[in-house]
């Protein structure tokens, strides 16, 4: 059977054969920084695209559809000629940070790539506060916007980068705290432990009611923590031109722009591990013959179906409500999301502790 | 109350928010009616709405008579000076002064295919064609004379 987990067994084993350990495992590092980087180009270039059509389909229109049969290879033309442009950097602007942001916005992205379980034992780092490092990494992306806000010394990337330090700091509280609702039912933040502890279902059908108000509560705090529709005030392409990258151009652009759907793909990876098991099979309690037949899927397709398929559902809020004013978007946050998530805190610690799960 | 008011605003939202998420659900799972045209594709197959305005014509019959009587009332419609009638005057066997057109000039770069002129004609001479294909090399080339070499005014007209 087709697993993750035997190549870079197998792997290991070579490079630890032929070399000492020291070379294997400088080599290992190198193979998983350029794994990483091809799955960003490739997810960058596949989710573009799938954006684009969802767009179509939804609004009754075909898409791309001149490059490539279906226009598969739209974002790799759009991607060569991003390449291909000038990368202009405005005479006013701080030259260093200016530089600077893109990356830091793209290292944040890389960054919280490690702990996250792809596949049954396939992870690049597996650490004993997973879910509280991802967090933590999460937010520091907003520096990399406030950064890029700033140093283009253009007033609409400053409001952009305000009003999304704004709604990040924000969002981060309930998104921490449906996140923290899970961890109280699995008992661990660490990724895999979570994920194992999901061996007999998954949180979201286990633990009922809480954790489909946390998973919506989740749901909804990282749309706005990724900056997209419905609250993408940060860009805002009607008020502020692009907001935070107005200055860009050519491949600083792109890596904004390829930085926002790797944060998309890392958050619902996220949510897919907390809510739906990552890449644990859908197993139903004792149901050994059912449980046995979902094994067969292999790990690394049931997480990135689970994935797959939350970012649908980001992509279907994004081409259905119109975009929140910044109080509303602040009313939202404070005056309900955060209100009903601590309460949610409450309400799945009591189900925890009386045992009312499955 | 105000708890009972909280709660009815978050009901509401969902409720809202779902009645939206099904309206573009439903186009996402029925796609059958595309609305994009592929254009040069369908060239043969193009379809334009009946009352698509793509630019000015002066109809002419099969004997090659036309219905415009030189009397200017488009012209004077046309808000941006898009159409110029130069008029001659035709001595007719009687001895009698006829007026009747020259030349119909007739900008395109400068029409916004208002329809007016359509509008004031009062013996329906002109008309708004379906083409729309316009783009040529050269400006000059979009100054046109509507009328026919040769055509003349229709019996019966005045």
């Amino acid at each position: 059977m087709f697993s993750l987990e035997n190549i870079t067994r197998i792997i290991h084993e070579w490079l630890n054969s032929h070399f000492n350990p020291t070379i294997a495992l400088v080599t290992e590092f190198i193979l998983v920084g350029v794994a990483s980087i091809t799955l960003f180009a490739l997810l960058g270039l596949s989710l573009v695209w799938m954006e684009r059509k969802v767009a179509a389909v939804m609004q009754i229109r075909l898409g791309p559809n001149r490059v490539g049969p279906k226009g598969i290879f739209q974002t790799t033309a759009d991607t060569l000629k991003l390449l291909m442009k000038e990368g202009l950097v405005p005479d006013g602007a701080d030259k260093f940070l200016f530089n600077l942001a893109p990356f830091i916005v793209m290292i944040v992205g890389m960054l919280i790539l490690a702990p996250i379980a792809f596949a049954k034992n396939f992870q690049i780092w597996d650490i004993n506060i997973g879910v509280l490092y991802l967090s933590a990494i999460s937010s520091l992306s907003v520096i990399g916007i406030l950064m890029a806000g700033w140093a283009s010394n253009n007033k609409y990337s400053l409001l952009g980068a305000m009003r999304s330090g704004a709604q990040i700091v924000s969002y981060e509280l309930s998104a921490g705290l449906s996140v923290l609702s899970i961890v109280v039912m699995a008992g661990s933040l660490s990724i895999k432990d979570i994920i194992l502890s999901q061996q007999d279902g998954w949180w979201i059908f286990k633990a009922h009611i809480p954790a489909l108000i946390s998973f919506i509560i989740f749901i909804i705090a990282v749309t706005a923590e990724t900056n997209r529709a419905p609250f993408d005030m940060a860009e805002a392409e009607s008020e502020l031109t692009a907001g935070f990258h107005t200055e860009y151009s050519g491949m600083r652009f792109a890596l904004f722009f390829l930085a926002e759907y790797i944060n998309i793909f890392i958050v619902c990876a996220i949510g897919a591990t907390l809510f739906f098991g990552g890449w644990m099979p859908l197993h139903i309690g004792n149901w050994q013959a059912f449980n046995h037949i979902m094994d067969y899927i292999p790990s690394s397709l049931w997480f990135f179906g689970k994935t797959l398929g939350l970012i649908f559902l980001i992509m279907w809020f994004r081409w259905t409500f119109p975009r929140l004013r910044i109080d509303q978007l602040l009313n939202l946050e404070w005056k309900y999301l955060l209100p009903i998530s601590m309460f949610n805190l409450l309400l799945m610690a009591v189900v925890a502790i009386k045992g009312w799960h499955f | 109350m105000f708890l009972k008011d909280y709660i009815k605003d978050v009901y509401g939202a969902i409720r809202s928010v779902l009645k939206g998420m099904r309206v573009t659900g439903y186009y996402f799972t029925h796609h059958k009616e595309i609305i994009t045209e592929q254009y040069p594709d369908n060239r043969e197959t193009l379809k334009l709405a009946e009352r698509f305005r793509g630019e000015v014509v002066l109809l002419h019959d099969e004997k090659n008579e036309h219905a415009c009587t030189g009397c200017s009332a488009c012209e004077i419609a046309c808000p941006n000076g898009t159409i110029k009638i130069i008029n001659k005057f035709d001595i007719s066997p009687d001895g009698k002064k006829k007026k009747a057109i020259d030349t119909f000039v007739y900008h395109l770069e400068l029409c916004t295919m208002c329809n007016l002129c359509i509008e004031a004609c009062p013996t329906d001479a002109i008309k708004m064609a379906q083409t729309f294909e316009h783009s040529v090399f050269d400006r000059s080339k979009l100054t046109k004379k509507l009328n026919n070499e040769g055509s003349k005014l229709r019996e019966g007209i005045e």
